[in-house]
């Protein structure tokens, strides 16, 4: 098997390295996990399971934060 | 004013002043603008993490959420799915189970979808979460949404961001003498009259972005809400005097040559 997978992490394609979790990947993307959300292939994950779900090949990866928004700013 | 607190769902809030986070210069000015609102509440919305460019700071790193009670949004969600969604997703990121919930029916006004708004809540309250909805001036749908455990509701003054003020009053007073609940007037304040009548009318709360952060001077007109609300709140709680046609001398005529 190829060492390598290809994921989508917020609708940008992405080369990974094979057997990286969740956690990993927040890791190496410098991104904090106590204040994002995780959704993978449309499941949000519970903070906990970030370093127990490998990625695999055609994931689909999805981390939100929040931002400054009243009621105005669409999401589109 | 002390004792005058507001409890929604078991949560006491100091501030009846509630604002949103958006369309400020900088976190700097977000985060003054706030200071001086004197606003415990403030909401956020949810959305991707910027993962090309790491250097952008978070929001939270400027408003801390132990001082602030940070209410998630769900601005921007024209369907049921996307606001339950986005409602999962800010309860995932993790404040609490408040969310302010948004169901759009139109990007033109952004009025509420309110047939998609209690759809949502039946949903989410559910879940366990304390939905707040953005809902329009609509004494039945208000009713509707206390009726499906709504704690408050959150009735627009005029479209978001349009500064009219409250074009219906008359409905606002009718939901605020039918429903048992906090009524927070969102949207569409423009400026710090509009804030004091909707508190006189009776309202429990103001919440409202643009006209703070769309101002000339987002500090200044930030601390004009703070006064407005209270001095609003005060002259609801003092009682108005009736209008009448005619006048009433102040000075006695007694004792006049």
């Amino acid at each position: 098997m190829p060492d390598t997978i290809h994921i989508r992490v917020n609708g940008e394609a992405k080369d990974w390295r094979r057997g990286a979790t969740v956690a990993e990947l927040l890791q190496d993307l410098e991104i904090k996990t106590d204040r994002v959300a995780v959704e993978l292939n449309l499941e949000i994950l519970d903070r906990a399971s970030f370093a127990q779900r490998p990625l695999e090949d055609g994931d689909r990866v999805e981390i939100l934060s929040f931002i400054g928004g009243g009621g105005e700013k669409g999401a589109r | 004013m002390a004792d005058d607190r507001l409890i929604i769902a078991g949560r006491e809030f100091k501030s009846r002043l509630w604002v949103g986070t958006g369309k400020y210069k900088d976190f700097v000015e977000t985060r003054k603008a706030i200071e001086v609102s004197g606003a415990d509440v403030v909401t956020v919305a949810v959305r991707r993490v910027n993962i090309t460019d790491r250097s952008k700071e978070n929001l939270l790193d400027y408003i801390d959420p132990k001082k602030y009670t940070i209410l998630p949004n769900t601005a921007g969600c024209y369907s049921v799915e996307d606001a339950v969604r986005y409602a999962r997703l800010a309860r995932a990121a993790g404040v609490s189970d408040l969310v302010k919930l948004e169901v759009l029916g139109d990007e033109r006004t952004l009025f509420p979808d309110t047939a998609g708004l209690i759809e949502a809540a039946k949903i989410l309250i559910k879940e366990g979460f304390v939905v707040l909805p953005y809902t329009n001036d609509d004494p039945i749908v208000a009713k509707k949404l206390v009726d499906i455990g709504c704690p408050a509701v959150m009735p627009l003054a005029a479209p978001i961001g349009s500064g009219l003020g409250i074009r219906n009053p008359y409905n606002l007073k009718i939901i605020m003498e039918t429903v048992k609940v906090p009524i927070i007037v969102d949207a569409g304040v423009g400026t710090a009259s509009d804030a004091a009548l909707a508190m006189e009318y009776g309202a429990d709360a103001v919440l409202m972005n643009t006209a703070i952060a769309g101002a000339q001077d987002p500090i200044a007109m930030a601390e004009a809400m703070k006064y407005a609300v209270q001095a609003g709140r005060l002259a609801y709680k003092a009682g108005r005097i009736p209008r009448k046609l005619y006048a009433t001398a102040s000075s006695p005529i007694e004792g006049m040559l």
